[in-house]
This record gives C-alpha cells, sequence and structure tokens, in this order.
C-alpha cells in the first residue's frame, strides 16, 4: 500500500482534524487567559499577573494545576456515564469545525450540508451535560441537567429557525456557497439583510454554549456548579475546554452566515475570518462579565414568546421575498 | 443525641437528625434538598432545608446553630469593658452600631454620661460602618443574582471606609472602639478630610451604580414582585430594619427612640411601598445616602472637647444592682441588648436582640411556592449575616 493509493479526501480530513484539534487546544488556553484578563479590567484590577510577562503563562499553569489533580468518582455515581460525559461534551466539537470555511480552500470536508453536520453534532452538547448531572448522584447536579435540556429544547428551535432564513435566503445548506454569496463589506453581509435572524442566532448560541446570562445549567450561586459540581481535575478541564470551543463554533457559524465569512478588503481570508471570530467572542465574554443572570421562566419565556415567533416571522418574511424576487 | 425514638419512623431516610425529620411531612415524589451550610449564597453557614417538585419550593425550613458561639453567655462570664470584643464579633459588618448597643445598654444603667465629642464621633463611625455593610451587601447581592462584576467596585468603595475607620477605631472589620462614656480615640483632622472627600465622591458612584445596575432590566425581572412583604406580615415576623421599611414602614429606632445625638439631625427614613426585593434593595441603596447626609451633618457640627468622659470607669469595674435595655438601628434593623447586673463584675444577664434572626423567620413563608433562584433573590434581600442569627 502505498500513500497515492489512500484518497485525497482520506488525508485532507485526517490532517484537518490534527490541525483543529490543535486550533481548538489553543485556543482554549488562549481563551482561558482572555478571559481572566477581560474579567479583570472589566472588574477593574489587572487580572492574571504573576506567571510570565502579563499573566500570559497563567493559563499554561492552570491547565498544569488541572492535569495534576487526582480524578475523583463521587459516591454511588456510576462511573461509566460520568466519565463518558465530559468525553461526549468534548468529542462532536472538532467534528464541527470540519465544515467551516476559514479561507479559500481551507476547510476539512467538502460537503454541501455543512449547517446540517453542525447543527445535529451541537445536539450532542446537550447530552453531555445530561448526563454528567444525572451520573453524578447529586441534587444539584440533577437540577443543572433538567436545566440543561430544557434550554437547549427551548433555544435550539429560534437558533434553527433563524439559521434556516439564511439557507432560504442563499438556496443552500453549504457554507461555501453561503460565504460566496456575500461580499467582502459589511453592507453585502447577510447581517445587512437579515438583521432579525442575526440578533436570535446570537442569542440563541449564547444561551446555547450555556454562558452567562444564560448560564443556567451551572449556576454558581444557585445550583453550586450545577453539572460541574462533582467533576475534579481535567474532567473539570474538559468540560471547559468543550465550552470554550462551543463559544468558537457559534462564533465561526455566525460569522460564515452573517458576517461574510472570509471575504474581506486587503487583506488574506483567514485573517478576516479570525479577526470577526474574536470579536464575537470577545463580545460573548463581556456579556459574561457584566449582566445578571435571568431566571429559568424568565429564559424560557425569552424564547417561547419572542424568539421563537420572532424567528417564525422572520423565515415567513424571507421566503416570501426569496419567492418574489426568485432567490434561488 | 436521643432524639430519635427507639422505633424510628424515618429509617431508611438519607439525611441527619433535621432532615429525616423535614422529610416526614415531604410529599410524595418530591426532592428534599439539602441548601447550605456550605452553599454560595447562603453566605456563611446558614442552612436550609427545602422540599422541591421540580424547580418549585413546597416547603423550607431554616436550621441554625453551624456558628452559635454563646455571645450571651460568654457576656455573662467576663468583665463589663471586654465584651466589647464580641460585639465586633456578633455582626461583623455594622460593628460599631452592636458596640454602641452595648456601651449605651450600660451606660443607661450606670448614668455615664458621654461627652458631644464622643457622641458625634460615634454618629460619624456608626454611619460609616453603616454604608460599608449596605455596600458589601449591594456587592455580594448582585453576586447571589449572578453579576460577578459589582462586588469589586463595592469593594472599591468599601476600601476606602475601611482606610478612614482604621484611624479611629484601630482595625478594619471586627471594630471593637467604643467604650463607656466615650470612643477609645479622637478623630484628627485628617480624618474629617478623608470623610468630607468620600461624601463628596459617593453620590456620582452610587449615581454610576443606579445607572448600571440598578435600571437593568434583567435585575428587575428577577426583584420585581419577587419576596413581597406586606405590612401585616413584616409586623407579624418582628421584622425590622430595611426589610420592615421596604413593606412601607417608616420605623427607624434612630426617629422612633432617638439615642445618642441622632435628634439633633435632618434626615429622611427612606421607606418603599412595594415590599418586593426590588424595595428592599431600593431602600438601602437610599440609606447610604442618608447615612452620607448625617455624616455631613456631623462633621459640621463637630463640637469640641472630650472623646471620653474622664470620670468613666475603666477595666475591672462594678456597675449598680439594676437592668436596662438599649436599642439602636443596624444596618439590618433594630438591634436591642438587654442586661441584668447583680452588682457584681460580671453581668447577671445579656439578652441579645438581632435584627438577622426575625428577618430570617420570614423566609419560610417567603419562599413558598417561588423558584430556587427565587429563593435565592429572597434570602439575599433579607441581608442576613449569620452569626448574628446563631450569636
Amino acid at each position: 500500500m502505498t500513500l497515492e493509493s489512500i484518497p485525497d479526501e482520506l488525508i485532507r480530513l485526517a490532517v484537518a482534524l490534527v490541525a483543529l484539534m490543535a486550533f481548538i487546544a489553543a485556543n482554549g488556553i488562549m481563551l482561558l487567559y482572555v478571559e481572566r484578563k477581560v474579567a479583570g479590567h472589566v472588574q477593574r484590577r489587572p487580572g492574571p499577573f504573576e506567571v510570565g510577562p502579563h499573566g500570559l503563562f497563567q493559563a499554561l499553569a492552570d491547565a498544569g494545576k488541572l492535569v495534576g489533580k487526582q480524578l475523583s468518582t463521587p459516591a454511588g455515581a456510576d462511573p461509566l456515564l460520568f466519565w463518558i460525559a465530559p468525553l461526549m461534551a468534548f468529542m462532536p466539537v472538532p467534528l464541527m469545525f470540519i465544515a467551516v470555511p476559514f479561507g479559500q480552500n481551507l476547510w476539512g470536508l467538502e460537503t454541501n450540508l455543512g449547517i446540517v453536520l453542525i447543527l445535529s453534532f451541537a445536539g450532542f452538547n446537550v447530552l453531555a451535560l445530561c448526563l454528567a448531572g444525572w451520573a453524578s448522584n447529586n441534587k444539584w447536579s440533577l437540577l443543572g441537567a433538567a436545566r440543561a435540556v430544557a434550554q437547549a429544547v427551548a433555544y435550539e428551535i429560534p437558533l434553527l429557525l433563524s439559521v434556516l432564513a439564511v439557507a432560504l435566503m442563499t438556496g443552500s445548506l453549504d457554507l461555501r456557497v453561503i460565504v460566496a454569496h456575500q461580499g467582502g463589506w459589511p453592507w453585502q453581509w447577510n447581517v445587512a439583510v437579515q438583521p432579525l435572524a442575526f440578533f436570535i442566532y446570537f442569542v440563541c448560541s449564547v444561551a446555547e454554549t450555556n454562558r452567562a446570562p444564560f448560564d443556567l445549567p451551572e449556576a454558581e450561586s444557585e445550583l453550586t456548579a450545577g453539572v460541574h459540581t462533582e467533576y475534579s481535575g481535567m474532567g473539570n478541564g474538559i468540560i471547559f475546554l468543550a465550552e470554550y470551543a462551543n463559544m468558537l463554533v457559534v462564533s465561526c457559524v455566525a460569522t460564515v452566515l452573517f458576517l461574510g465569512g472570509f471575504n474581506g478588503p486587503i487583506l488574506p481570508g483567514p485573517w478576516w475570518f479570525l479577526a470577526k471570530m474574536y470579536l464575537l467572542v470577545t463580545l460573548i465574554i463581556f456579556m459574561r462579565w457584566t449582566y445578571p443572570r435571568v431566571r429559568f421562566d424568565q429564559l424560557l419565556n425569552l424564547s417561547w414568546r419572542w424568539l421563537t415567533p420572532l424567528a417564525l416571522a422572520n423565515l415567513l418574511l424571507t421566503a416570501f421575498f426569496a419567492k418574489l424576487w426568485g432567490g434561488a | 443525641m436521643n432524639f430519635i425514638p427507639a422505633a424510628n419512623p424515618c429509617s431508611g431516610l438519607e439525611g441527619d437528625f433535621y432532615a429525616q425529620r423535614f422529610a416526614l411531612e415531604a410529599h410524595e415524589d418530591s426532592l428534599i434538598l439539602n441548601m447550605g451550610p456550605q452553599h454560595p449564597s447562603t453566605h456563611g453557614v446558614l442552612r436550609v432545608i427545602l422540599e422541591m417538585d421540580g424547580e418549585y419550593i413546597l416547603r423550607c425550613e431554616p436550621v441554625l446553630g453551624y456558628i452559635h458561639r454563646m455571645h450571651e453567655a460568654m457576656g455573662q462570664n467576663r468583665a463589663y469593658v471586654q465584651y466589647f470584643a464580641n460585639m465586633g464579633r456578633v455582626d461583623y459588618l455594622h460593628a460599631l452600631a452592636w458596640n454602641w448597643a452595648w456601651a449605651g445598654a450600660v451606660e443607661r444603667l450606670a448614668g455615664i454620661e458621654v461627652p458631644a465629642r464622643a457622641q458625634f464621633i460615634r454618629v460619624i463611625c456608626t454611619e460609616l460602618n453603616r454604608i460599608n455593610s449596605h455596600l458589601l451587601w449591594w456587592g455580594a447581592y448582585l453576586l447571589d443574582l449572578g453579576a460577578v462584576t459589582p462586588i469589586m467596585y463595592a469593594f472599591e468603595d468599601r476600601e476606602r471606609i475601611m482606610d478612614i475607620l482604621q484611624e479611629p477605631t484601630g482595625s478594619r472589620l471586627t471594630y471593637s472602639s467604643f467604650r463607656f462614656g466615650g470612643v477609645v480615640a479622637d478623630i484628627s483632622s485628617d480624618f474629617v478630610r478623608r470623610a468630607r472627600a468620600l461624601i463628596a465622591r459617593m453620590p456620582e458612584r452610587l449615581a454610576m451604580y443606579h445607572e448600571l445596575v440598578t435600571g437593568n432590566a434583567i435585575l428587575r425581572g428577577r426583584l420585581e414582585d419577587v419576596g413581597v412583604v406586606d405590612q401585616a406580615m413584616a409586623r407579624r415576623y418582628g421584622a425590622t430594619g430595611p426589610v420592615l421599611r421596604g413593606s412601607g414602614v417608616a420605623y427607624d429606632v434612630r426617629r422612633a427612640e432617638p439615642y445618642g445625638v441622632y435628634d439633633q439631625f435632618d434626615f429622611a427614613i427612606p421607606v418603599q411601598d412595594a415590599g418586593d426585593s426590588m424595595a428592599r434593595y431600593q431602600v438601602r441603596m437610599d440609606e447610604i445616602e442618608t447615612s452620607l447626609a448625617i455624616i455631613g451633618q456631623a462633621l459640621d457640627g463637630l463640637p469640641e472637647g472630650h472623646f471620653m468622659n474622664p470620670d468613666a470607669p475603666r477595666g475591672k469595674w462594678t456597675p449598680p444592682v439594676g437592668e436596662s435595655y438599649f436599642a439602636v438601628e443596624g444596618a439590618r434593623g433594630k438591634i436591642g441588648i438587654y442586661l441584668a447586673s447583680d452588682g457584681s463584675d460580671t453581668p447577671y444577664r445579656v439578652k441579645l436582640r438581632s435584627p438577622s434572626l426575625s428577618n430570617l423567620s420570614l423566609f419560610p413563608e417567603l419562599a413558598k411556592g417561588t423558584l430556587l433562584s427565587d429563593a435565592v433573590a429572597i434570602l439575599g434581600s433579607l441581608d442576613l449575616v449569620i452569626p448574628e442569627i446563631d450569636r
């Protein structure tokens, strides 16, 4: 068997997955630092400062600490499910990235169902949280899991509807086609045509990634730490890494669907892509350190009473105009 | 511990005595949840047992005693002046109000005169301490509600006040600087200057807090119509302080039974009629302004003279036989100390009336039927200091 006999697609996929794993891990470390630094400056303190220049190596030290800690399984927990949960939280994340076009010809997998792929793998996250909450044998974790499921069900629907509006407008589920449909300048982006869909998508994606002000499954001051309560060391670390990676995924998808993807003047595509993505990530981080947490019924009301009907109306309007102007 | 009879009806149930007793009356298919004594939003070691139906609370019961330090018994076993140190630890957030209550009770018993300057110093320091207490409450309460940033801003102001109070009291949190017939040290011109700077600074800080936090839609959604205490209920449970004033009763010990020189100041008593958590929030924020106004007037009218009655007793000392009661307005409500003396050098009986205990007793009724998140919001809005509950 020679190298030539391996299909090109497979090599591309393997290389992409390795590169994406490195990308996610590096981003996890970096975002941990950014989050702590942003939190520090929002709170009028310098943030991490001791390890390395301006605390640059703080995140590495944190990761080292997490790796060094003992993994303990609580008494009465289901060890298999308990330890599958963090893996299940992290496992789908690299797969979600493979369809994302980071630049011209810079993607892991050529598929015309990119959106479907990402959205279907995104569903794993709630299953992982549900398992973690159930298997922990802790009542607080269980409450957190219940919240996670209800929240995911409530917010996936408007999220899908808002994404669907873009797909209808473009006439494709292929992320590359959607990017090609937009131009380099802000007025050529989908967000200019679909501001409501972008707003709904953004709110839902914050809720989907369980970030404040929608961090109810974690809700430190109510549920101690919700589903994370019983996880120690890297168990907790992997769940956190998955959270950061999910934040990246939703920002990537928002960039592709609404902010013109890698299109941009002068600079090469990937830089534009990363700039837009990190802008959204930073926005999500800022929100966490700014707002109080909503209550559970308010969270569900927001979705069912406002976002879902609005997304439906938006979809209807989009379909109407797409038909009217002979969109694809 | 032989509370549980031999034929234990709770056998097979989980938990300790309190949890088992509580579980006896549980509905079918409900969840018994133990909140505390180590829980982020019970602020210390309060424990509440909850019976939940999903996220809704069917029934709840606070369990006390995790930080019971026998302050009352300690009062009966030491010299009068030594008890000041305990006062700083009963309510560590408004230590000077407790200091004043103890000093006042003994002064009333023994008929000790307090010089005017000492009275003014007491007012200034106690009100500064009250602002400190409310600021900490503000930050910690928002932390309970999931906003992690405001506490850092609150601590920035708190730090300044602690720096100011450090000079005349010699400590930063558990003050014990009052003495019978005065205070332990005079205030300097530097203190006056810094206190005035604080009065000038605080209004814009408060305006910022209101702009950033009070007006926030999420916060209002979390607090409005949550934990409504009507007047009758507040009176029934003996609630005092901001909890009572949040229910529309303008009762403030500083006005109702003025002590010290409070009758010389012109200040408004903040009252809100709604009775919900937002009303209590608003009352406390307004009280910071009231305290600032009082401090300003006290600094303006600060008389010269002794900061300590030269004839006041020092060290071990024997007051006359008798009894007295002295009440002051603490940050959490009415603080009362009943003192009985048998003519020896230690008190015969000391009884502390703490506002947090009566305010906590509102909680089971308020929390019934609310969501877990609301229960956290209600518990925080009562501004409990657990050592004060357990004493």
